[in-house]
């Protein structure tokens, strides 16, 4: 099947998705006090933590580029948090929603969409933080208005690795323990808590490979710097994006079969 | 009949690959060192689950899946309902499918059961819209009316199983997929469940039932296919499939070889004396549930109340008319009359004939009429299906009618079981009960105005 068919077959599924991300969105704070300030807490939570190591414990070891530091460390956390709990989530999705592929019929690909989305969800709570956080620092700028562009292409590429690792978690279940380290290393390979434009070397060749570090750039451009010009980095990954969700599509539809007998 | 049938399966063949050669402790890293992460991913042990299974169950007819455990039952079913496809042949299914497979499946047990019943219902196919019309019908039938706002981790086992049910069969399937699932909740879920059912089948659906209650086989299906080691056994009409598996499970493989022998040398009569003989869904004029020779017919069945009006629900205690057009093409006189009354767990209620009660067939010849009056109705609330049959006196068949007709019985004491007896309380000495203030049955005469 190709890439295509598959994101028609989502667009038809798109109110189970849709109830199912709401369902998920509600289940995840049933029973806790914030309810549903957790999504704007936690970001917060990890701004803090992150504060108090790059600002208290270890301060000035940061480009000048980048003051005030914690804005410039959450204009990057936050589409991150978004990639790194989509592909940990989508991961197990497949065999923690056994039951719904083995006993009814459904469609499976539906589970690791619901995912990602779901985060999206949680990304876009957090959001109107970050707008804030810009304001009062007067940082805001027009060039905000591209957001939705990257943010498109990082939802296609994350669409795209969640399909892909969640039908091979079926049949390797070590990958969801191997994986929370390779997201880790992916992280500190990624410019979120440094400054992309400063990197020189193998460090700078090793970002340029690194999808994510292209779309955290555009990010912080857009919010933090309030220009953007990465258009060619951007650009190369929306490639790059096509070309895993069309791998992540025709790999997920090659396992299908196998994946109720495996679950 | 033109219709084209709502299922038709066609050398049917499912094959599960097993990927764990040694594999229990095989992980990727390892995949990846050795280079097996593509031999890995081909099979090197099969499983025949299911092997040339063919048939076809027209539309509107309840089709019976019976065999041992592992006989490929649930797999025949996970292919129909579109959980996995077939290794090898074709299958075509007519119509929205709901399986009720595992019921409540993909409920979440964190939100509540309004929340699920939404999502439930729009996994099972509905829409929103659909959903929200029959929001009502579906609690209601589920009798959870007070805990819908209740998250689901809080409902009993057959709390659960009783919503995952209700949504199920509100999907209005055009075929429905039924896998033991009867078993769940009480007696009085259970016959609600068979109820509902039987409704659908007066609906002209089609209904696909895999069951180890070979009784409700018999009495539902009007076709039954027997699946041995993921082939087909036998298939056809209930009676004869279900005595052919008896047979077998017996561990009488022997009798049930003497006894194809015995059809094949065409005795059908004299192998299974007052059961169907090989008249098989090819023979001309076959009806589900009807066989015979129609050397007598059976033209056409009525239930008439005290007023001579046909109904199909009655109270306990009215008059109840069976009454039976028959013709025969030419004199016959050899020929009995019988019915058989069963409840919808296939409990015989009552049976009788004109040759048990003795009476001397003189001839028929042309079109008459028999009536079969019982004068009153004492059964206590449920559905009914009634047989009718005309056959001579060694039971050969000329026309038997297998549960096609239903009545339900309805009344304002839920007391239980099939028959209830003219009775009466009597309390004397220091018992002291207050007597029910005085309620009439429900009259459900027309009102003739």
């Amino acid at each position: 099947m190709s890439a295509l068919a598959e994101l028609r077959k989502l667009i038809r599924y798109r109110m189970l998705i849709q109830s199912l991300v709401g369902r998920e969105l509600k289940a995840r704070y049933r029973g806790s006090i914030l309810g549903f300030f957790w999504s704007f807490v936690n970001p917060l939570l990890q701004l803090l933590t992150y504060g108090l190591v790059f600002v208290v414990i270890l301060p000035g070891r940061h480009d000048p580029e980048m003051e005030p530091y914690l804005l410039f460390f959450f204009c990057g956390i936050l589409p991150w948090t978004w990639f790194n709990s989509s592909l940990l989530e989508a991961s197990g999705v497949l065999i923690s929603g056994g039951s719904l592929i083995k006993k009814v019929m459904f469609p499976a690909e539906v589970l690791p969409v619901v995912t990602v989305l779901t985060n999206l969800a949680h990304f876009v709570l957090g959001l109107p933080i970050l707008l804030l956080c810009l304001v009062v620092y007067g940082r805001l700028s027009p060039s905000a208005l591209l957001l939705p562009l990257p943010l498109a292409i990082q939802l296609l590429l994350t669409v795209g690795f969640a399909l892909l690792l969640s039908a091979l978690t079926v049949h390797f279940r070590d990958l969801q323990n191997i994986l929370s380290h390779l997201l880790h290393l992916w992280f500190f390979a990624s410019p979120v808590l440094y400054y992309y434009g400063a990197r020189t070397g193998l460090a700078r060749a090793l970002l340029r490979v690194n999808p994510m570090s292209h779309l955290l750039v555009s990010y912080q451009q857009m919010l933090f710097e309030g220009h953007f010009d990465h258009w060619r980095g951007l650009a190369a990954t929306a490639v790059v994006a096509v070309v895993v969700f069309a791998v992540g599509t025709f790999l997920f539809d090659r396992l299908r079969d196998t994946l109720a007998e495996e679950v | 009949m033109s219709e084209t049938p709502a299922v038709v399966a066609r050398d049917l063949a499912k094959v599960y690959r097993r990927f764990q050669h040694r594999n229990q402790f095989k992980t990727l890293k390892s995949a990846l060192l050795t280079g097996s992460i593509v031999t890995d991913l081909t099979p090197d042990q099969t499983f025949t689950a299911l092997d040339g299974v063919s048939f076809e169950v027209p539309k509107g007819t309840t089709f019976g899946v019976i065999g041992e455990n592992g006989s490929g039952k649930s797999t025949l079913l996970k292919l129909l309902a579109g959980i996995t496809r077939p290794t090898r042949g074709t299958l075509d299914v007519q119509g929205r499918v709901s399986a009720l497979i595992e019921l409540g499946a993909g409920f979440h047990p964190e939100i509540s059961g309004r929340e699920n019943v939404a999502i439930n219902g729009i996994m099972l196919g509905l829409t929103r819209r659909e959903v929200a019309e029959r929001f009502r019908d579906i609690v209601a039938f589920a009798e959870l009316e007070r805990f819908i706002d209740a998250p689901v981790k809080t409902y009993s086992s057959g709390m659960y199983a009783r919503l995952g049910f209700a949504v199920a069969i509100h999907v209005d399937p055009d075929v429905l997929l039924i896998d033991e699932v009867l078993a769940v909740g009480d007696e009085a879920f259970t016959r609600k469940c068979l109820d509902k059912i039987g409704e659908f089948r007066r609906r002209g659906k089609t209904i696909l039932i895999v069951s180890h209650s070979l009784g409700l086989m018999e009495k539902m299906c009007d076709d039954v296919l027997w699946l041995r080691q993921g082939r087909v056994a036998d298939g056809g009409d209930p009676k004869r499939v279900v005595d052919a598996y008896l047979t077998y499970v017996a561990g009488g493989e022997e009798a049930l070889l003497a006894r194809e022998h015995g059809q094949a040398a065409g005795e059908p009569a004299a192998a299974v004396p007052d059961e169907a003989p090989g008249e098989e869904a090819t023979a001309p004029g076959y009806r589900e549930g009807r066989w015979g020779s129609r050397e007598v017919e059976i033209t056409a069945v009525r239930l008439l109340d005290d007023r001579g009006h046909e109904r199909h629900v009655y109270v306990p205690g009215e008059p109840l008319t069976i009454a039976l057009s028959v013709r025969a093409q030419a004199a016959v006189d050899d020929f009995v009359f019988g019915i058989g009354l069963f409840n919808a767990d296939g409990v015989s209620v009552y049976g009788t004939n004109t040759h048990l009660e003795e009476f001397e067939p003189g001839t028929i010849e042309g079109a008459g009429e028999v009536r079969f009056v019982i004068e009153e109705l004492r059964l206590v609330e449920g559905t009914y299906l009634l047989d009718v049959a005309a056959h001579r006196r060694d039971g050969t068949p000329y026309d038997y009618h297998r549960g096609l007709y239903t009545f339900r019985v309805k009344s304002r004491t839920k007391d239980v079981g099939v028959w209830r007896p003219h009775h009466r309380w009597s309390f004397s000495g220091g018992v002291a009960l207050e007597p029910p203030a005085a309620r009439a049955e429900l009259d459900l005469h027309e009102t003739e105005e």
